[in-house]
């Protein structure tokens, strides 16, 4: 079971590596303590109010000109703008 | 029932509006109470406060409170707070809700789904209104008002603010409401949610949707198709670059009649107000002081009105978020949020209406820093002084291609004040933030929808209000202040030079001398940057009473500044206004919008330094190649 649930993180991709064109479905949200500056919890809770959820459909439809960054990422039928830091918390397959 | 509360008086009923943002809430709103509102401030924030008064159909008052958007009742910033507090019925002064109105967008059900399980929880009446129905069924998006409203468990209607017919069912559904009696506040089930909270609200709100909804096959909507040119990594800057150079010639050349028109108004005003009251003290006071005063702040009211009628329709277009996308990387670099880049747009035309939209940045600190740099953006108040200076000190030639040298320079003053409010933010953040990670960016970008005419024009009549009002109180008593400086004493009998070279306002400068002498300023430059401390373009009125021009225009006080200073001065007192924080109403609303005088001194001493520094460094620098 937990062997499974490793090999299910191996296969993630982070929205925040993703390119433009990229579709997939959010697997976990996984905010690392320190990597921004809210808590991870609290971050978690603002993703979610964005709309990423376990299981939701996501694509990369558009890039930031300077740096390919941020993102704009479709969700749930809206349009998010996210920064690649902050959508490395969004685990994707 | 009802009857009886329309005899006995009874007060109307309180609704509080609430929805996520974009949601189209304040067109819903402007919809069923038309002009008839009240802006103000919440007590102790810096929040909007909005009360509309409506009337049913079937005769019921209403008071409706138009709430700071919100995504949930978590209350992240001080909006949202306020949205909060006033829900739960611990703030008291938008008064006691009696029914909540919680604005659901139909072709973005789910955040609006979720906000309403949420305020379900709160113990008051809920009418959950699915806005914008006309779209959602333009492109096939079919909603079972019924299911849905059996699922959530409270009733549910549909509208179309934008049209009268689509209001009704609204109405009538308000009047059965009220009539058969509203309960009174029940008990309070609403806690703050977890993240495993709000999971499974949001899972409830996406098996709503799959159980009431239909959505056709998806195809290209017209937003994705705009946003393909316009959030391209090449065209996507340039459209917005295009659209800033448009709203600045709109903002300079367009405005220009209008501003000529007032200033003679003005001029009228000051002239009929001369022939009126007798010659002397009180004269001066009124035409000198407050009308000359007031009048010159007054006269920004065109470029300010047309700056914002730029703002206000990209924002209900929906651009100005993708604007805050394309900048995100840009601002990035300073430390801040894409979204900072709307404040320091509106501080081309002002720095106050631009610092008061950086309560769109919801981090505080990034908040901060949008404010206390905001005033270092080439405000219009710079432009009288720009030109003047300009005029005197760079030959009008051509340096080839069509170019001309002041345009050039004129170009340039507006670059340093964005690259120095940059720089500013940079500094800051290395100072003092240095280990801080980036607050996180989380834009909702809209799909793009035409702006109501109606609801531009009610933003322009409401901030064109606000304007005005503070001219004439912060303004009006500055003028007064100043003009008692320059006034009082009076020239002994037999005086040689003009009345004010013996006033406090020269003492001032006097004193001031020896400090500004090794930038460059003579001391009249120093009498004159008194009076300029109400407003930047009052500098140029006192740079004419002090070298005692009369008439003549600006022209005949370029070529009398010209003789009198070196090149180096002229130079010094151009780059001093670029950073020089000459404006006390700015630092009156950096107080009130920063809650404190402290970052009010912050933003006049840095400002002061740097102005200093520069000019030191100009001076110098002409002095030293012969100027």
């Amino acid at each position: 079971m937990e062997l499974r649930q490793l090999d299910a993180i191996d296969r993630t991709v982070s929205l925040g590596e993703a390119g433009k064109g990229f579709r997939g479905r959010v697997v976990c949200l996984l905010p690392l303590p320190g990597s921004g500056r809210l808590a991870p919890e609290e971050m978690e809770r603002r993703l979610i109010e964005m709309g990423f959820i376990e299981g939701v459909e996501v694509s990369v439809i558009h890039e930031g000109p300077f740096g390919r960054d941020p993102i704009a990422v479709r969700v749930g039928g809206s349009t998010v703008a996210l920064r690649r830091r902050d959508a490395m918390a969004i685990l994707t397959e | 029932m009802k009857d009886v509360a329309a005899a006995t008086g009874e007060r109307e009923t309180r609704i509080a509006l609430i929805g996520a943002p974009n949601c189209g809430k304040t067109s819903l709103f402007n919809a069923m109470t038309g002009a008839n509102q009240r802006v103000g401030n919440y007590s102790g924030v810096t929040v909007e406060r909005k009360i509309g008064m409506a009337a049913t159909p079937g005769g019921e008052r209403l008071a409706i409170v138009d709430l700071p958007g919100t995504h949930s009742l978590r209350a992240r910033s001080p909006d949202e707070m306020v949205t909060r507090d006033i829900i739960l019925g611990v703030r008291r002064d938008a008064g006691e809700i009696d029914l909540m109105m919680v604005v659901i967008d139909a072709t973005h059900l789910r955040p609006g789904l979720r906000l309403a399980q949420e305020l379900g929880r709160i113990g008051l009446p809920l009418l959950v209104v699915v806005n914008m129905i006309d779209i959602a069924r333009h492109r096939g998006i079919e909603i079972d008002l019924g299911l849905l409203s059996r699922d959530l468990g409270l009733p549910v209607v549909a509208s179309t603010a934008v049209r009268k017919a689509g209001m009704e069912a609204l109405w009538t559904q308000l009047d059965a409401m009220i009539g058969s009696g509203l309960p009174a506040r029940g008990e309070m089930g609403w806690s703050e949610p977890s993240a495993a909270d709000l999971r499974a609200l949001l899972r409830e709100a996406d098996r709503m949707i799959a159980h009431a909804v239909t959505v056709p096959e998806r195809r290209r909507s017209a937003t994705e198709r705009v946003d393909a040119v316009v959030m391209h990594p090449v065209a996507g800057p340039v459209i917005l670059l295009a659209i800033m150079f448009l709203m600045f010639q709109a903002v300079f050349a367009g405005a220009t009649p209008l501003m000529d028109a007032l200033a003679a108004a003005v001029d009228g005003v000051a002239v009929a107000a001369a022939a009126i009251l007798p010659d002397g003290l009180i004269q001066g006071l009124v035409v000198d002081g407050a009308i000359a005063g007031v009048g010159s702040v007054i006269v920004f009211l065109p470029q300010i009105l047309i700056l914002f009628a730029f703002i206000l329709i990209l924002e209900d277009l929906g651009y100005m978020a993708r604007a805050a996308f394309l900048m995100d990387r840009i601002m990035g670099v300073a430390g801040l949020h894409g979204r900072a880049f709307i404040p320091l747009l509106s501080s081309f035309a002002c720095a106050i209406p631009g610092i008061m939209s950086a309560r769109v940045i919801d981090d505080r600190k990034d908040r901060l820093t949008t404010i206390l740099i905001a005033p270092l953006m080439t405000c219009s108040a710079r432009i009288p002084v720009y030109v003047l200076l300009i005029g005197a000190f760079v030959p009008a030639r051509t340096i080839g291609f069509g170019i001309g040298l002041q345009g050039l320079v004129m170009f340039g003053l507006y670059a340093a004040g964005i690259v120095a409010a940059l720089a500013v933010a940079f500094a800051g953040r290395m100072m003092f933030r240095r280990h801080e990670i980036a607050a996180p960016l989380m834009l909702d970008l809209p799909d793009y929808k035409l702006p109501q005419l109606r609801g531009v024009v009610l933003g322009l009549w409401q901030r064109g209000q606000a304007f005005l009002r503070r001219a004439g109180t912060i303004i009006f008593t500055a003028s007064l202040v100043i003009w008692v400086l320059s006034t009082f004493p009076f020239a002994p009998a037999g005086a040689e030079g003009p009345a004010i070279n013996y006033s406090f306002a020269a003492m001032i400068g006097h004193l001031l001398s020896p400090i500004l002498s090794p930038i460059g300023f003579t001391w009249e430059i120093c009498v004159a940057l008194v009076p300029g401390m109400a407003a930047r373009e009052v500098a140029v009125a006192g740079l004419s009473t002090v070298y005692a021009i009369q008439g003549g225009g600006d022209g005949a006080l370029a070529l009398a500044l010209a003789r009198h200073w070196s090149l180096a001065t002229g130079v010094s007192l151009i780059v001093w206004y670029i950073f020089a924080p000459q404006c006390l109403s700015t630092l009156a609303v950096i107080r009130r919008e920063t809650g404190s005088a402290r970052w009010m001194w912050i933003a006049t001493g840095y400002m002061f330094a740097l102005a200093y520094a520069a000019s030191f460094l100009a001076y110098h620098a002409v002095l030293a190649i012969g100027g």
